[in-house]
């Protein structure tokens, strides 16, 4: 279960992605210039008495990602900062459930679209937060979720492939039940889609 | 009760110099004075008096009992032994305080076992020693353990070194054990068979903290522990122990005035539910509780009960919503202290002001450190709302994303008393976010209100502006952390030339050189340690600086990637005791 819950608004998926071209534009790496030594990044900034320039470089930190060795979600890391205890660090990072360090990664696929996607469904601590992200990701939006029809007002649904390849409506089922038996996800578009949540009025 | 006539080498002014003033006979006798001395402990004061004359700093050190060395590098075990005869209780404190931060190689030092032999061969009537930030192997505990048949107290906090063949040897020798306290150890594995060590009939614990120990202890042996010993006051467990545990061990000692819980996930039957709010609602006299690991909204509420008296109340390993973290604050009307994790985010820290109208200290950390998962975390938002609600706030750690210079100024003008201002922007050099201006401004406004101030930590994008403000208005601060931030040399000059009563200095990834490093010359033996790393400095102007202050030791640790002029890693610290003669390969003292 996750400890750690996620805001409402942007999660910035990008993070976690896996994708099929080249990485983005990352002015990531002039900050952190080395990737063995980290160190150094900043005194560059700090000497750059002039705000703005400091903070266009900062902001491009929060939002871009260079590609580093072995940080899961490819930023790459200060030593020692921020000046956060080891032994508080690794208490708050460890997933208390059979200590999986890894994610639960699904590939999620849009009527329509070229290629596919992949999310980690570990990040999400329920059905909203996990619809909000869909939303971003594939720049639409989905709709509200009742158990008798559906999902209402978009032309969009998503639905997910259990456990024995049937194609099932997201929100059926309670979070847990649909973490452990999603194999991955589709988002129905068009008449499929309301068919689908017609099917139950 | 005079002891042993005193020697003539004692007296420190019994030197080379045969010039010395004689010093007219004090008005009272020897034993008035001492008598008299008897009653002052604080180590400041007692420093103070044993600068007045010759026979009070003979009187003081025939009187102290109790030893505090904040750096155990500035002074030698041998120096100590000579000068304090009679001994009970020694504090010792280590490294470096960024080596928390995993900023410094393994190996560095700090190494306790000289000074254990020492004590043991001075002091066999040693019955507390508490230890900060060192190495404290096996062997060392082995050794105190059978060398002081009155040892009570044993605290080790940030250390490494041990594993359970060390505490066995404590829990089978110590018989007058009456204080078990390991805070924050960084120890890898630890085994917890040391806990079933304990003789059969031993009872006089009073305090045991093993809650950062990783591994499973027996809870049987546990239990006849805890219910042997009816003088625990302050029982922390850790996380292998489970809720229908603690329920048990609390049932043995409803006296407990501080409790670290164990794990606070468990599927409880309603009867176990109800079995452990009763025990919780049983301990009247709690006032500091801690723990909780995995606590969430089902079993938070059987707590409800024991938290009125709660003073301080430490939430950093339970992560909490906003929601379940208000309901808890609403049972907590005494709360003086507050540790908490941003899961509570903005929402809760409204809660905590306006529950929480006694607060005095707050902490906030980060559950997302590296930014992993993108959340929020807390903002200036919750700052301000704290301050509005906790005018008697003097001590806060806070973690966040974003801040703005107009919150800060309003926070302090809130809060006038700041005695501890720890701020941490966690991304480097980052800026006001609405005004993009750096955030000198905030400081500055620190800086002049919080005229108590004594410990301060910056972050955000600052120029040398902010260190021209600490130098000219922070008057009593002691200690300043400072990272990726200033402009030049100037800045860090300011700070140097204006804190009169300025400790301790530590640096990191700030453009500071050596004419800074130089420009302190004069004021780093009036202070305990400076660190710099990752500046501007070189081996030469290190060298200028050995070479001007010989009681100073500056030593430079040497990375295996780095260039040979720059000087990496910087420590500076005053000593009596010359270089040191343990250091490792990689530390250069010049």
């Amino acid at each position: 279960m996750e400890l750690v819950m996620a805001h409402e608004s942007d999660l910035n998926l990008k993070a976690t992605e896996l994708r099929l071209g080249l990485p983005g534009s990352d002015e990531c790496e002039k900050m952190f210039s080395s990737a063995k030594n980290n160190k150094r990044a900043s005194p560059e900034m700090a000497e750059d008495s002039s705000g703005s320039k400091g903070s266009s470089d900062v902001k491009s930190v929060e939002h871009e990602t260079a590609p580093a060795p072995n940080v899961s979600d490819g930023r790459a890391q200060i030593v020692g900062w921020p000046p956060v205890k080891s032994y508080r660090k690794n208490n708050l990072q460890q997933n208390k459930t059979e200590g999986d360090q890894s994610g639960m990664f699904v590939k999620v696929s849009m009527d329509g679209a070229p290629y596919l996607r992949k999310i980690d469904l570990k990040l999400y601590n329920g059905y909203s937060e996990l619809l909000k992200a869909l939303e971003t990701m594939f720049k639409l939006t989905i709709g509200e979720y009742s158990e008798r029809e559906g999902y209402k007002g978009s032309e969009y649904a998503p639905a997910y492939e259990d456990k024995d390849g049937d194609l099932m409506l997201v929100g059926d089922v309670p979070w847990d039940m649909f973490m452990s038996s999603c194999k991955r996800l589709r988002i129905m578009k068009g008449a499929e889609a309301r068919g689908l949540g017609g099917a139950f009025s | 009760m005079d002891p042993e006539p005193k020697k003539p080498e004692d007296s420190p002014s019994n030197s080379a110099n045969s010039h010395t003033p004689v010093q007219p006979p004090s008005p009272f006798p020897d034993e008035v004075l001492e008598k008299v001395l008897s009653f002052i402990d604080s180590h400041k004061d007692r420093s103070s008096v044993s600068l007045v004359r010759k026979d009070w700093y003979n009187a003081e050190r025939w009187t102290r009992s109790k030893l505090f060395i904040g750096n155990c590098y500035s002074v030698s075990p041998e120096i100590v032994a000579r000068r304090f005869p009679r001994i009970k209780s020694i504090t010792l404190k280590g490294k470096p305080r960024f080596s928390d931060f995993n900023m410094l190689p393994r190996d560095w030092g700090a190494n306790v076992h000289s000074w254990l032999v020492m004590f043991a061969k001075v002091y066999p009537f040693l019955e507390e020693l508490r230890l900060k930030r060192m190495t404290v192997t096996d062997e060392s505990l082995e050794l105190l353990a059978k060398s002081f048949s009155g040892f009570k107290s044993l605290s080790l906090s940030s250390c490494d070194g041990f594993t359970d063949i060390g505490l066995k040897a404590i829990a089978s020798h110590c018989r007058n054990l009456t204080e078990l306290d390991i805070q924050d150890s960084v120890t890898e594995d630890v085994g917890g068979g040391w806990l079933s060590c304990f003789p059969e009939n031993f009872a006089s614990l009073e305090v045991l903290n093993f809650a950062s120990l990783n591994s499973e202890v027996s809870f049987d042996d546990l239990e006849r522990l805890v219910s042997r010993c009816k003088s625990l006051r302050v029982l922390k467990v850790n996380e292998s122990i489970t809720l229908d545990q603690l329920q048990r061990l609390l049932v043995h000692a409803p006296q407990l005035l501080e409790l670290g819980t164990g794990s606070f996930l468990q599927e409880l039957t309603p009867r176990q539910y109800e079995d452990i709010e009763s025990a919780f609602s049983n301990c009247k006299n709690l006032q500091i509780l801690s723990g909780l690991w995995e606590a969430n909204s089902l079993y938070l509420p059987v707590l409800y009960g024991a938290c009125a008296g709660l003073t301080f109340l430490n939430l950093s390993d339970a992560p909490l919503q906003s929601g379940e973290f208000a309901k808890l604050l609403a049972h907590c009307p005494n709360l003086r202290r507050l540790w908490v994790v941003d899961t509570v985010e903005d929402k809760g820290l409204e809660a905590v002001g306006s529950s929480c109208p006694l607060l005095e200290e707050l902490r906030v950390f980060p559950a997302d450190p590296y930014d992993r998962h993108h959340r929020d975390g807390v903002t200036e938002l919750g700052f301000l709302a704290v301050s509005r609600g906790c005018r008697n706030l003097h001590y806060v750690l806070y973690f966040c994303r974003r801040m703005t210079n107009a919150a800060v100024v309003t926070i302090v003008q809130n809060c006038p008393d700041f005695t501890h201002f720890r701020l941490c922007i966690m991304t480097p050099g980052q800026p006001d976010y609405l005004t993009n201006d750096p955030m000198d401004e905030a400081f500055a406004a620190v800086v002049k209100t919080c005229t108590k101030l004594k410990r301060l930590s910056v972050s955000g994008l600052l120029t040398d502006l902010t260190f021209e403000f600490i130098g000219k208005y922070a008057k009593n601060l002691e200690t300043l952390s400072v990272a990726f931030a200033g402009n030049s040399d100037w800045g860090m000059q300011c700070v140097l030339e204006g804190c009169p009563k300025l400790r301790k200095l530590e640096i990191r990834d700030s453009p500071f050189g050596n004419a800074a490093l130089l420009s302190g010359l004069k004021k780093y033996e009036m202070m305990r340690s400076l660190w710099m790393s990752d500046c501007n400095v070189t081996m030469k102007g290190c060298r200028l600086l050995a070479r001007e202050m010989p009681r100073l030791n500056v030593e430079v640790i040497m990375d295996e990637e780095s260039d040979e002029s720059q000087a990496d890693k910087v420590y500076v610290y005053r000593s009596v005791a010359g270089p040191r003669r343990d250091a490792p390969p990689f530390v250069l003292t010049l």
